[in-house]
């Protein structure tokens, strides 16, 4: 065993903690597209411990959606699933029935499009109190007690009225909200949130940003909180994952990661975003677009095209991850590139002096 | 560096060139469809010189007499020659509703076009006698214009026209609307081009796909419903040649024994239908995708 | 918001049925030559019939009151003397009405069995089932109800004699038999728009996302099904399926004539050959009316079934 892998394998133990609620181990991917297999996720592991907020950042095609529909067994038909999902330490893929539903209560998905995701000809109440009833025999006055309920923790007022409406009576943010509520009430352990704020505006994101936060903490939930924004997840998680092409290319406890980045990738994004409090002649930018995991050969690192940092080595075969202090990276150079991946210290032609602070 | 830029790239009309184009797109099912509607148009063309026996000189003692010799589908009622007579009553039966067509598409485009481009009281002056015209369905609109100007066919097209017009124009006022609100729209109006320029160059070259579609469609729903009222007697008159009235003329002999010469002219008309009906729905969906 | 709605339809209805009206009425005019001479149909009258025609029409007044006349007699039952059978419109009418009206229903009930039948299998259940769906319906759609009519009297009357080829029946019973190849004539092609739009419909509902939403709470699948999927996929079903009945209507005069049936529809085509106008023009107004009366319970249905509806009219 190398000292590279030795590295992994101590590293991992620790960026872990013990009895992870759940568990994804090498997950792999490919959906049927057009008649032929593309895949989406390669190898994909993560693991999300009891009331642990993990988050999952990444482009579009990067795989994040997909991962979080994956461990909700909500992929496409035809899809091919290899690697393992443990919850609890039950194997997902295998179960069926009533444990399949069981199931279906303690994780909760919590969906991007609020007002595409919610039934439009039947009321709030109905949507919300539908689980309680169905799956846990609870009966309809008490359901309905109980979603007003939930109503008023999330912020929304005159619930017994609310129930009552039509979803097209209520705002995109409110929808949300409903949504978050309707999660929270089977009473679930783990939370996937695919992007619950996308589609909203700016101001009503942060309301329910908050509002999600508060009650996660609250409620002691895990969640596994996907989204493009670098700066969003490593707010509110504890620790966060980055994804590019269908793998995770790197894992970091969030206080760390825009410091003291372990991948190009994630120092690039995070570079990227404008800060407001510096100013720049030009925007910073990766050159170049996203790739699909399907379009990423397997001979060589994903991010070598679009990486300033690529030498011969990230062209000869694809990266594993390695542990470094804590995280893990997937990156040939992770250990040459310690500490010299700061924001704005890797962009050939990036401002020069440029930014207020260096 | 230069600062200008282009805020709007004007889109350029289309092209006639697209129409094959525009074929291809629509797979084998959609070609197979073209090349039926081109063997119809064709036979409607000529047909009456095609014709190896006449189509319309009766022989009573040849009636319902079944395929012999060098008459492939046999005699009808009155002793002609089946194939000769379908393929001289392709030209009734083609050329009703390409009229219908042609008058329902340019009112309905029209109507549509100003109703999109003027919006507010026109349109909902526009859009609410539309609905009104919906009342009437074509075939009855047909019946009383024939009991009024007495049957024949100029005044079954004129009404199955007046009937149709209401639902091009509905959806083409959808597209047009969708096209008004674009920016390069804007653009040109900036630029000051006039509101007919506009319509004319822009807003329509546009959506033709659509209108292509819709003709198509409406192609197969005239002749269905010309045929029929032919069939009633109140289009074509016999003796003349028609697929419809063949049917009527030929209803008899299915008691008799002898289906054929009105089951042959019923084929024909499937035929033509299903092919506009597919080649249709292709090209709708096709102006659909482009939006 | 949705009484705004159905106000606003039934204004529409009203102003339909006027307008409809009016140009039935107005076709008096239309005809080539003066009134008398379109509603004596051509033929040469003795003068006192004449002027009993221009009394009853009302042709000495302005054209606006002759309308008025013409319509609130209308309204109260009276629908003008045929000029042919010199009888009550009103009474002839009635006598055939229950003809198209038994057979509209027959044929209905076929289009909402067995058209929803087919599209609810082949949307719930891809594969072979589907495929055959989606071809036979493809076929059966083009073909006009005449040429259907044709062919099944040659093949069903004629061939196997299993139903009698013309006229009406009895009584009930026999009414049935004398029905049944007309009412699947009349219905073979709304029958195969109605499965092809109610297969589609269901396919779209279920890859909806508020489905997915359903599904990752774990509802089981019949729930889900009826619940979310047939409930949602109603509203389009239930459009496609009243617009197609509406049609029925007049496509009934076809099948009718075909039929040797004593119909309304069959009727109007015979007054139509005779320029029998007052004819015409009464059947004209029933027809239309019962045509516009479903199609605005179609809109009132959409409404009940969509909460979403506000002001606009339904989208096709």
């Amino acid at each position: 065993m190398s000292a590279v892998q030795a590295g992994a394998g101590a590293a991992e133990a620790t960026v872990r903690s013990a009895e992870p609620l759940l568990e994804v181990d090498g997950l792999t991917v490919r959906l049927r597209v057009e008649g032929a297999q593309r895949s989406v996720l390669r190898d994909v592991s993560i693991s999300v411990s009891p009331g642990e907020a993990v988050g999952l950042v990444g482009e579009s095609g990067s795989g994040k959606s997909m991962t979080a529909r994956a461990i909700d067994r909500l992929l496409p038909r035809g899809a091919e699933v290899s690697g393992q999902i443990r919850f609890g330490g039950a194997d997902v893929m295998a179960l069926s029935g009533a444990a399949l539903r069981g199931y279906r209560n303690q994780v909760a998905m919590i969906f991007q499009d609020p007002r595409a995701h919610v039934n439009p000809v039947r009321r709030i109440g109905d949507f919300m109190t539908e689980a309680l009833r169905t799956n846990l025999d609870v009966p309809p006055g008490e359901a309905s007690r109980r979603a007003a309920d939930m109503l008023g923790q999330v912020g929304i007022a005159d619930g017994a009225r609310r129930l009552r409406q039509y979803p097209h009576e209520l705002s995109g943010g409110m929808l949300q909200r409903v949504m978050i509520a309707a999660a929270l009430l089977t009473e679930p352990k783990l939370l996937l949130a695919d992007e619950p704020t996308t589609a909203l505006d700016v101001t009503t994101q942060a309301e329910v940003m908050a509002i999600l936060d508060d009650l996660r903490r609250e409620f002691g939930l895990a969640m596994l909180f996907i989204t493009h924004d670098l700066e969003l997840a490593a707010a509110i998680c504890d620790r966060t994952a980055v994804m590019y092409a269908g793998q995770i290319v790197e894992v970091r406890e969030s206080a760390l990661l825009h410091d003291d980045p372990l991948h190009p990738y994630t120092a690039a994004l995070s570079a990227a975003r404008p800060d407001i409090a510096q100013t720049a002649q030009r925007l910073a930018a990766i050159p170049g677009r996203p790739l699909s995991a399907f379009e990423a050969p397997d001979s060589e690192c994903a991010f070598a095209p679009r990486c300033p940092h690529a030498q011969d080595i990230c062209r000869a075969e694809n990266p594993e991850l390695i542990g470094l202090d804590g995280g893990l990276s997937r990156c040939a150079r992770a250990l040459d590139l310690r500490g010299r991946l700061l924001p704005g210290h890797l962009l050939p032609g990036s401002a020069e002096g440029g930014h207020a602070d260096a | 560096m230069s600062t200008a830029v282009p805020l709007v790239t004007v889109r350029a009309p289309h092209r006639g060139g697209r129409a094959v184009g525009m074929l291809r797109g629509t797979g084998p099912a959609g070609v197979v469809s073209a090349v039926v509607i081109g063997v119809a148009t064709i036979v409607a063309a000529i047909g009456p010189l095609l014709a190896p026996y006449s189509p319309t000189l009766p022989n009573l003692a040849l009636a319902f007499v079944g395929p012999t010799g060098g008459h492939v589908l046999g005699f009808d009622y009155e002793g002609r020659d089946v194939l000769s007579r379908l393929l001289a009553g392709a030209q009734s039966s083609m050329l009703g509703p390409l009229a219908v067509v042609i008058g329902a598409l340019l009112a309905g485009t029209l109507l549509a076009v100003i109703a999109a481009w003027r919006r507010g009281l026109a349109d909902a002056v526009i859009s609410s006698g539309l609905d009104i015209l919906f009342a009437f369905p074509g075939i009855l609109l047909a019946v009383l214009a024939a009991a009024v100007f007495g049957a024949g066919l100029p005044a079954a097209a004129i009404s199955l026209a007046i009937a149709y017009m209401p639902y091009v124009a509905r959806v083409l006022r959808g597209a047009a609307l969708k096209e008004r609100s674009q920016p390069y729209v804007a653009a040109l109006e900036v630029q000051g081009a006039s509101a007919t320029t506009i319509c004319l160059r822009h807003i329509v070259p546009n959506i033709m796909p659509l209108i292509v579609a819709q003709a198509t469609i409406l192609f197969g729903y005239a002749m269905v419903d010309l045929a029929a009222v032919s069939f009633l007697g109140l289009g074509v008159q016999p003796p003349a040649a028609n697929w419809g009235v063949m049917i009527s003329e030929n209803q008899v002999g299915i008691p008799q024994g002898y289906p054929l010469p009105a089951l042959a002219a019923g084929a024909c008309i499937v035929a033509v239908v299903i092919a506009f009906n597919v080649l249709g729905e292709r090209l709708f969906e096709q102006a659909q995708a482009r939006q | 918001m949705r009484l705004a709605f159905i106000a606003r339809r039934l204004a529409m209805l009203i102003a339909s049925l006027l307008v409809a009206s009016f140009v039935i009425f107005g076709a008096l005019y239309l005809a080539p030559g003066n009134p008398i001479a379109a509603l004596s149909g051509g033929r040469s009258l003795p003068p006192s019939s004449l002027r009993v025609l221009e009394a009853r029409y009302h042709l000495n007044q302005p054209f606006l009151a002759q309308y008025w006349h013409w319509l609130s007699n209308a309204v109260h039952g009276n629908l003008g003397i045929s000029i042919t059978l010199r009888e009550n419109v009103t009474t002839l009418i009635a006598s055939r009405i229950w003809t198209t009206a038994g057979l509209v229903l027959y044929a209905s009930l076929i289009i909402l069995v067995l058209g929803i039948g087919m599209g609810l299998l082949g949307g719930l259940r891809p594969g072979l089932l589907d495929t055959s769906v989606l071809v036979s319906s493809a076929v059966s759609a083009a073909i006009p109800s005449f040429v259907a009519a044709i062919m099944l009297i040659a093949l069903f009357a004629v061939k196997l004699r299993w139903f009698p080829a013309l006229g009406n029946g009895t009584d009930l019973l026999s009414n049935l038999r004398h029905f049944t190849l007309p009412a699947f004539a009349l219905a073979l092609s709304s029958l195969a728009i109605v499965a092809r739009v109610t297969r589609s419909a269901i396919r779209e509902e279920a890859d909806r996302e508020h489905v997915q939403t359903a599904v990752s709470r774990g509802i089981p699948r019949r729930q889900l099904v009826r619940r979310h999927i047939l409930r949602n996929a109603a509203i389009p079903i239930t459009t496609i399926s009243g617009i197609t009945i509406a049609s029925l209507i007049a496509v009934a005069a076809v099948v009718e004539t075909a039929f040797s049936l004593n119909g309304l529809g069959a009727y109007l085509v015979t007054s139509a050959q005779d320029k029998d106008l007052a004819v015409v023009q009464g059947i004209s107004l029933v027809l239309v009316t019962a045509f516009v009366v479903i199609n605005v319970a179609v809109d009132l249905a959409y409404a009940v079934l969509d909460p979403r509806v506000s002001l606009g009219s339904r989208a096709t």
